[in-house]
C-alpha cells in the first residue's frame, strides 16, 4: 500500500491487499441448503404466477423453488436452464426487484418476496458443482448458423441452436465471450470467474465454436455471412457510447465507464489498478452506479454520481442506488455537467443545476463544481459500425429480415438486461430453428 | 385475570395443563422443572411391574413429519414405558409431591394383564401420596406385543376387567387412558365406566409410520436398517383427538363421564377447543417436546384473556360446544352460504381459482389483470378457497338471508330443514 484514499491524482494501490479482497468479494454471498429452505418453503406456488409473467424469460418460478423445497435443486435447475440457459448469471445481476421479485405476491402481503434470484442461483449453483447439463444434442441437422456476438443474446441464441441439431460458428470481437457478463457488470456480482465458467458450462451442449478477435465489417462481413451460413443472428451489444458534449470532455481523466468496468474486471490485480481521489461519474443508469461503486472499492476518497433528471427518473434500480449510498457512494439529481475545469488534466467539473419540466431539461444558470480528478461517463450505450443492409429504428436494428436475426441490446424492443438478451437470442434460434427445419 | 384453578375428579391443581405420561414425565429432574414453569400437573411416566427394568432400542426412538419451515406437526416414538428401576421411580414421585403439594401428580401404571400383578403395583404406589393413577391402555407399540398398553385398550371386556381390579384394590382416582386404535372410541369407554373408572383420558397415539428412507428402504426412526411403527401424536392428531372426545362427551351411555384431553394441545386455544368439547382437562407433552416447557406461560395468559373476554369461568367452558356436535343428517340443509373474497385483503395468489377450477366448483373468475371474484351462481360453499388461501380472513363464508334467491339453485332460502325430512332421503319417501 504505497497511495492512500488521500493521495491526489489516479493512482493504484490506495488500500491495503485484504482491503480488496473484502471489497470485491461476493456482494450477496450464496445460500446455503438451509437458507434455501427456508426461503423456499415462503412460496405459495401461485396459479398462473406473477412472477413468471415478470420474468422476461418466463421461468416457471414456482415449479423451480417447489423443486427445492423437496430437495431437488437440480430439477430446480432443469426448470430454469429450460427458459434461460444463463439463469447463472442472472440469478446474480437480475434486477430482481423490479422483475419477479417485485411481482411476488408476498411482496403485497408483506413486503418482502421470495427471493427468487437466490434462490435461482441456489439451483444452478448447487447443479453447476455436480457438473450437470441437463440437455441432450438433437441430431446433426446440417444446418449452419452464424451467431454475431458473444454475449448473453448470442450465447443463448447457439445454445438453442446447437441443441436443435444445428452447427453454430459464433464470431466475437473481444478476446473472451460472455459479452457484458465478462466485460460489463461489476465484479462483486460475478465473483470466482463465473462468467467463464458458465460460458464453458454452455458450450457441452456441443456443436458451437467461438472464434474470438472477429468483429463484424472488420474480419467478417454480413454478406459472407449470409454466403456462407444458412442463418445469421446479430447480437452485438451496443459498443458505443455517448458523449457528454461538455466542454473539456477530452482532458485527461475523462474517460467511458464501460471501459473502466471492463478494465476492472480483466484486471489480475486490483492493487495495480489505478483510481482517482475524488471521482465524479455522470449518469444514472445501472453503468453508472457499478463504476462509482467500484471506484469507491478501490480506494478513491469521494465518489459522486450526477444525473442531470430526478431520481425517479434513474434507470439504476432503487436497490443499486441504496447499495452505492451505503457504499458511500454521493448520489446529486437534477445537474447537468456544463464543463471539465482543469489544465489538460480534469480537476474538477462544473455543473448546472436543471429542471425537467413539459417542455423538456432546462439548464439554470445557477452552477457548482466538484473537485474531480477522474470523470466517468456513464451517459448511455450506442448501436456502432451497423453493417449495411440492416434497418435501424430508434437506433437500434429493427428485427429479423431475411437471413437475419437480431436480439439483445442491440436490438429495438425490450430493456436492455441480460435477462431481455437472452430470451430474444433464446427466440430467435426458435424463429431460425423453424425456418430452417419449416417446423 | 380468570381464576384456572381446576378440580378434575377431586384432583387440584392451579391450572388445568398437565404434562401428559410421556418423557418429559419421567423423571424428578424434569417433573420439578415443569413445575417451575408453571405446569398445573403431571402424569408421571408409566411404571411397570418390579423385575428387571424395561429396555429401550440404543438409536432413535422418534419420527417427524414438518410443515413449512421445519414447523413440527407430527412426532412419533417407540419409547416404551419408563425403564428406570420401580424404587427409584416411587421414591422420587414421593419426593416431589411432598415438595409440590398444590400440584397435581398422578401415576401411570401398565402391568400384565392378571389381578394380582396390579394389586401388587398399587400396592408400592400408595404411600407416594400421589392423586391419581392413570391406567395406560393405549401405548401401540412395543408393550402392545406383549399383551400390555392398546392390546388391553383394545379389548372393552378387559378394559372393564382391570379397572374393577384397580378400583377394588385402591382408593385413589382412577383415570383410563385410551387408545384411538380402535373403530369406536365410544365401546371403552362405557367398558371404562362400567368398570368404575372416575374418568377418561384421550387419545393416547395412533400407529403410525412418519417416514420412510428412500435410500435405505425402511421406515423411520430406523433402527440397523429396520423400522417399526411408533405412536403418533402432535398437531396432526389433535383433529381425531377432538373427533373422540366429542364422542364421548356427546355419547348418551357415557354423558358426564370426566375426559382429560389429550392429542396435539399446542396453545391454549388448542386447549380451551378440547375443554369445549368436553375435556375437563389437557394434557400436553409434543408442544412441550418441541418448545419445552415455557409453552405453559403462553396457555395460562392465552386461556385467562380468553375466559376475561367471554366473561365465564372455567367451568362454563367445559362442554359448551358438546350440544353443537350432531350427526350429519341434522344439519339444516336450508343453510346457504357464498363464499366473498376481500378485494383489499387479496394478494392475487390465485390459489383459490386453481382450486376450485382444477378441483371443485369453477366458482370463481379470474380477470386478466388478477381479480378474482365469486360466481355466485356456482359456488355451493364448500370452504375450499377460504382453507387454501394464504391470508387470514381475507375470504369468507357469507350466509344468505332467509327468504333470498340462492342464485346457484334458482330456490329461496328456507327455514331449518334436515335430511330426515328430506323428499331425497329413502327412509322418508318410503313412509
Amino acid at each position: 500500500m504505497s497511495n492512500s484514499p488521500l493521495t491526489p491524482g489516479i493512482v493504484p494501490a490506495r488500500l491495503s491487499e485484504a482491503s480488496y479482497a473484502r471489497n470485491f468479494a461476493d456482494h450477496t454471498p450464496a445460500l446455503d441448503r438451509h437458507e434455501a429452505q427456508v426461503a423456499a418453503d415462503r412460496c405459495y406456488f401461485c396459479h398462473d404466477a406473477p412472477c413468471i409473467t415478470a420474468c422476461p424469460t418466463s421461468i416457471d418460478i414456482p415449479l423451480f423453488i417447489r423443486q427445492i423445497a423437496t430437495g431437488t435443486p437440480e430439477a430446480a435447475a432443469a426448470t430454469i436452464w429450460s427458459q434461460n440457459i444463463l439463469g447463472g448469471m442472472c440469478a446474480r445481476v437480475c434486477p430482481t426487484e423490479t422483475l419477479c421479485e417485485e411481482a411476488c405476491v408476498r411482496e403485497a402481503a408483506e413486503g418482502k418476496p421470495v427471493e427468487i434470484g437466490q434462490l435461482q442461483r441456489f439451483a444452478t449453483d448447487t447443479a453447476m458443482a455436480k457438473g450437470l447439463h441437463p440437455f441432450e444434442r438433437a441430431a446433426r441437422t446440417g444446418k449452419r448458423v452464424a451467431v454475431v456476438g458473444a454475449g448473453p443474446a448470442g450465447l443463448a441464441c447457439a445454445h438453442r441452436l446447437a441443441l436443435h441439431g444445428h452447427d453454430v460458428v459464433v464470431f466475437e470481437r473481444r478476446p473472451k465471450a460472455g459479452g457484458l457478463n465478462e466485460y460489463g457488470i461489476a465484479s462483486y456480482k460475478a465473483t470466482g470467474g463465473f462468467a467463464q465458467r458458465e460460458v464453458d458450462w454452455l458450450l457441452q451442449i456441443g456443436g458451437i465454436e467461438i472464434r474470438t478477435g472477429m468483429e463484424l465489417g472488420r474480419d467478417v462481413t454480413l454478406d459472407q455471412l449470409k454466403a456462407d451460413y444458412d442463418a445469421v443472428f446479430i447480437g452485438v451489444g451496443l459498443a458505443g457510447v455517448n458523449a457528454l458534449r461538455a466542454e473539456g470532455e477530452d482532458k485527461a481523466g475523462v474517460r467511458d465507464a464501460v471501459d473502466f468496468i471492463a478494465e476492472l474486471r480483466q484486471a489480475a490485480d486490483l492493487s495495480k489498478l489505478p483510481v482517482g481521489r475524488d471521482v465524479v461519474v455522470i449518469g444514472g443508469g445501472m453503468t453508472a452506479v457499478d463504476a462509482a461503486v467500484q471506484s469507491k472499492l478501490l480506494g478513491a476518497e469521494t465518489v459522486t454520481i450526477v444525473y442531470r433528471r430526478g431520481q425517479e427518473k434513474m434507470s439504476a434500480s432503487g436497490y443499486e442506488q441504496d447499495h452505492a449510498v451505503q457504499t458511500g457512494v454521493r448520489i446529486i439529481h437534477n445537474a447537468a455537467p456544463v464543463r471539465v475545469i482543469g489544465n489538460g488534466h480534469a480537476e474538477g467539473v462544473e455543473f448546472a443545476y436543471t429542471s425537467d419540466g413539459p417542455g423538456g431539461l432546462k439548464l439554470s444558470a445557477e452552477t457548482f463544481t466538484l473537485k474531480a480528478d477522474q470523470v466517468f461517463k456513464a451517459i448511455g450505450q450506442t448501436l456502432s459500425g451497423t453493417p449495411a443492409g440492416l434497418a435501424v429504428e430508434g437506433g437500434k436494428l429493427a428485427g429479423h429480415s431475411g437471413k437475419v436475426w437480431v436480439g439483445g441490446d442491440c436490438a429495438a424492443g425490450g430493456e436492455d438486461l441480460t435477462v431481455t438478451a437472452v430470451a430474444e437470442g433464446r427466440d430467435a434460434a426458435e424463429a431460425i430453428h423453424a425456418a430452417l427445419t419449416g417446423a | 385475570m380468570a381464576n384456572l384453578s381446576s378440580n378434575f375428579i377431586g384432583i387440584k391443581s392451579p391450572n388445568p395443563f398437565w404434562l401428559a405420561s410421556a418423557p418429559p414425565t419421567d423423571k424428578k429432574y424434569n417433573v420439578e422443572r415443569a413445575f417451575e414453569a408453571g405446569w398445573g400437573g403431571v402424569v408421571w411416566k408409566t411404571l411397570g411391574s418390579e423385575g428387571p427394568p424395561v429396555v429401550n432400542v440404543n438409536g432413535p426412538r422418534y419420527g417427524a413429519i414438518w410443515g413449512a419451515d421445519r414447523r413440527l406437526l407430527g412426532l412419533n416414538n417407540i419409547e416404551l414405558i419408563t425403564d428406570r428401576p420401580l424404587e427409584v421411580n416411587l421414591q422420587e414421585i414421593k419426593e416431589v409431591k411432598r415438595k409440590w403439594k398444590d400440584r397435581a401428580l398422578v401415576i401411570s401404571l401398565m402391568v400384565p394383564c392378571d389381578e394380582d400383578s396390579w394389586k401388587d403395583i398399587l400396592s408400592r404406589i400408595e404411600d407416594t401420596e400421589a392423586d391419581g393413577v392413570e391406567l395406560n391402555f393405549g401405548c401401540p407399540h412395543g408393550m402392545a406385543e406383549r399383551g400390555m398398553g392398546s392390546a388391553v385398550g383394545q379389548v372393552p371386556e378387559y378394559i372393564e376387567m382391570v379397572t374393577r381390579w384397580v378400583k377394588k384394590h385402591s382408593r385413589m382416582p382412577c383415570i383410563v387412558k385410551l387408545t384411538p386404535n380402535i373403530t369406536d372410541v365410544r365401546k371403552p369407554a362405557e367398558a371404562a365406566k362400567r368398570g368404575g373408572a372416575d374418568a377418561v383420558s384421550l387419545i393416547n397415539t395412533i400407529n403410525s409410520i412418519t417416514s420412510v428412507n428412500l435410500d435405505d428402504y425402511s421406515p423411520e426412526p430406523m433402527i440397523d436398517g429396520k423400522g417399526t411403527h411408533g405412536g403418533y401424536c402432535g398437531p396432526a392428531v389433535k383433529p381425531i383427538a377432538m373427533n373422540m372426545v366429542a364422542e364421548i362427551a356427546r355419547s348418551a351411555d357415557t354423558r358426564g363421564l370426566p375426559i382429560s384431553g389429550i392429542g396435539g394441545i399446542t396453545t391454549w386455544r388448542d386447549a380451551a377447543e378440547f375443554m369445549a368439547l368436553g375435556a375437563g382437562n389437557v394434557q400436553v407433552c409434543t408442544a412441550a417436546m418441541t418448545y419445552g416447557f415455557k409453552i405453559v406461560h403462553e396457555m395460562i395468559s392465552g386461556l385467562s384473556q380468553y375466559l376475561d373476554d367471554k366473561q365465564i369461568g372455567l367451568n362454563d367452558l367445559v362442554g359448551r360446544a358438546v350440544p353443537n356436535v350432531t350427526d350429519w343428517q341434522y344439519l339444516n340443509l336450508n343453510y346457504v352460504a357464498k363464499a366473498h373474497i376481500n378485494q383489499d385483503d387479496c394478494i392475487k395468489c390465485g390459489r383459490c381459482y386453481a382450486a376450485c377450477e382444477d378441483t371443485s366448483h369453477q366458482a370463481i373468475a379470474m380477470s386478466p389483470d388478477r381479480v378474482f371474484t365469486v360466481k355466485d351462481e356456482e359456488c355451493v360453499a364448500c370452504n375450499l378457497c377460504v382453507n387454501v388461501c394464504p391470508v387470514d380472513d381475507c375470504i369468507t363464508m357469507v350466509p344468505m338471508a332467509k327468504g333470498a334467491v340462492d342464485p346457484r339453485t334458482g330456490r329461496k332460502v328456507g327455514d331449518y330443514a334436515n335430511w330426515t325430512t328430506h323428499p331425497n332421503n329413502p327412509s322418508v319417501a318410503a313412509e
